[in-house]
């Protein structure tokens, strides 16, 4: 009896939002009277980070300080329409439906405090720190404040803009079959290294190497840590969650946590990510978003790992002691198979 | 069955609730008195969110007998921040970006505190143990780890409870 260490890797092409499009997002911003913006999104944060997302990109487009957008979201009955968090959308969805709604709010701001300043609208620029000045000449400036507060209590305008971002929907010719199914690929490749105990059939994650092509990354800090706890996931839809351990035979289903298994603190691997970056054409400043591909390419690359450290290739989810060991079983003991790339 | 009134300290403060004799301490604490800190995960003593502290010991509230906790002294997460100063725990917690949805985070909070109050320089394999009660969905628990061991580094004299 013995532990097989393996290696295995998995690359993911992950398009962006929904296949074939039709899935708008919109975005309401305006301006209260102590210049600050609000952002009404009705998608929600689930903790992935879209809140903190939407208001850098709205501060950056808007021409403000962060500090002064708040970003409100999902309320479904009283924001502006949204298709929602899922399919990985929210960054490049939401993201520019903020900007066309920035965009829009910023040129009503700028037009308010060309008329304080009484010059062209066109002439002006934003410092980023609360001021709007005319270019080349940072004295003849104004707040973003006193804008605000001007627009409404003088001018009788409303800083606002609205944005809508829509993959128009694409259909599939008859003829052909062509269609464009999606806007933004993200991609990524993953490499795990295992170790199998060919009596206990027990699978030991030892750590995993991954590369991300995500476009532009609009928060660092976020997207690791989206990674690092997607990674987790991945490992405990690979080897430990399931409803129905015998597919299609409903037996045997957990009913808590104590039988719904998952990784605890003590189960996790060292995990190194590298990020890359090629700004997406149609990305909000160029980002597309991890989401779910944070956890996907982990479940091919420890597949393919128990295959390359003991020769059972299991295939359906998760990857059970009770499946290796049959497969064990089944080939008349553990198979280790041939390794490239070096020692694990 | 007749509630009963019991009085125990909570986060500093004497409160009195009335309780059903069978109740737990969370239903206690939630629908009681408001302190809406300790989250109902699943009510069985198996994710860790509801983790409170009675007389400094960390205990699963979901699983406690409210009429046990009589004249006790009950900590929360909410008692953990001395007014506008977070607690270290809770400022590490943000520095390594230990929340993500945030459910879990009162019951790590909670049993973090409950691991740097008895042993101030945990090792890494202690801080996994002192959270391996407690389920995240979303970190994947490396960030709570470093969040934890990084508030373990700030001095005792900064860390008063």
């Amino acid at each position: 009896m013995a532990r097989f260490r393996g290696r295995g890797m998995a690359s993911v092409n992950y398009p962006i939002g929904m296949n074939l499009g039709g899935d708008p997002s919109q975005a309401l911003i305006h301006s209260n009277p102590d210049g600050k913006f609000t952002v009404a999104l009705s998608a929600i944060d689930l903790g992935q980070g879209m809140k903190q997302v939407t208001r850098q990109v709205a501060a950056e487009t808007l021409g403000v300080p962060i500090e002064d957008v708040y970003v409100d979201t999902a309320d479904s009955d009283t924001g502006p329409h949204d298709m929602g968090s899922f399919a990985s959308r929210g960054t490049h969805r939401m993201g520019n439906a903020v900007i066309a709604a920035a965009r829009e709010a910023r040129g009503v701001l700028l037009e308010a405090a060309a008329e304080e300043l009484e010059v062209n609208a066109a002439d002006l620029v934003t410092d980023g720190r609360g001021n709007i000045h005319v270019k080349g000449a940072p004295s003849r400036s104004i707040t973003v404040r006193a804008t605000a507060q001007a627009a409404q209590f003088k001018q009788g305008k409303t800083i606002a803009g609205r944005g809508i971002f829509l993959i128009p929907l694409s259909s599939v010719d008859a003829e052909t079959g062509e269609m464009n199914p999606n806007t933004a690929f993200a991609h990524a490749c993953l490499v795990a290294d295992v170790e199998v105990d060919d009596e206990t059939g027990d699978v030991t994650v030892l750590g995993m190497s991954s590369a991300y092509e995500l476009g532009r990354v609009i928060n660092p800090r976020m997207v690791e840590q989206q990674l690092v706890g997607g990674a987790w996931m991945g490992i405990s839809h690979a080897l430990y969650e399931t409803p129905e351990p015998y597919y299609p035979n409903p037996d045997h289903g957990p009913r808590d946590f104590n039988e719904y298994l998952m990784p605890g603190p003590g189960d996790i691997a060292p995990y190194s990510i590298t990020i890359l970056e090629r700004p997406a054409p149609d990305g909000p400043f160029g980002g597309k978003g991890p989401g779910e591909m944070c956890a996907n390419p982990v479940l091919p690359a420890i597949a393919n790992a128990v295959y390359n450290a003991v020769g059972v290739r299991v295939n359906d989810l998760p990857i059970t002691p009770e499946k290796i060991l049959r497969g064990i079983r089944a080939n008349g003991g553990a198979k280790p198979q041939a390794r490239r790339g070096g020692a694990l | 069955m007749a509630k009963v009134p019991m009085q125990f300290r909570l986060n500093g403060s004497d409160r009195a609730a009335f309780a059903d004799p069978a109740d737990n301490l969370l239903t206690v604490l939630r629908r009681g008195l408001n302190e809406f800190g300790p989250k109902y995960g699943c009510g069985q003593g198996t994710c860790g969110t509801c983790s409170v502290l009675i007389d400094g010991e960390l205990h699963l509230a979901c699983l406690t007998l409210a009429a046990a906790c009589e004249g006790a002294s009950i900590e929360t997460v909410s008692g953990m921040a001395d007014g506008p100063n977070l607690h270290p725990l809770q400022n590490a917690f943000m520095e390594h970006f230990a929340a993500q949805c945030g459910f879990c985070t009162p019951g790590m909070l909670i049993a973090a505190k409950a691991l740097l109050d008895r042993n101030p320089n945990p090792s890494r394999e202690e801080v996994i143990d002192a959270i391996a009660g407690n389920i995240c969905r979303c970190t994947g628990y490396e960030p709570i780890i470093q969040a934890i061991l990084s508030a373990a580094r700030v001095s005792p004299a900064q860390r008063r409870s």
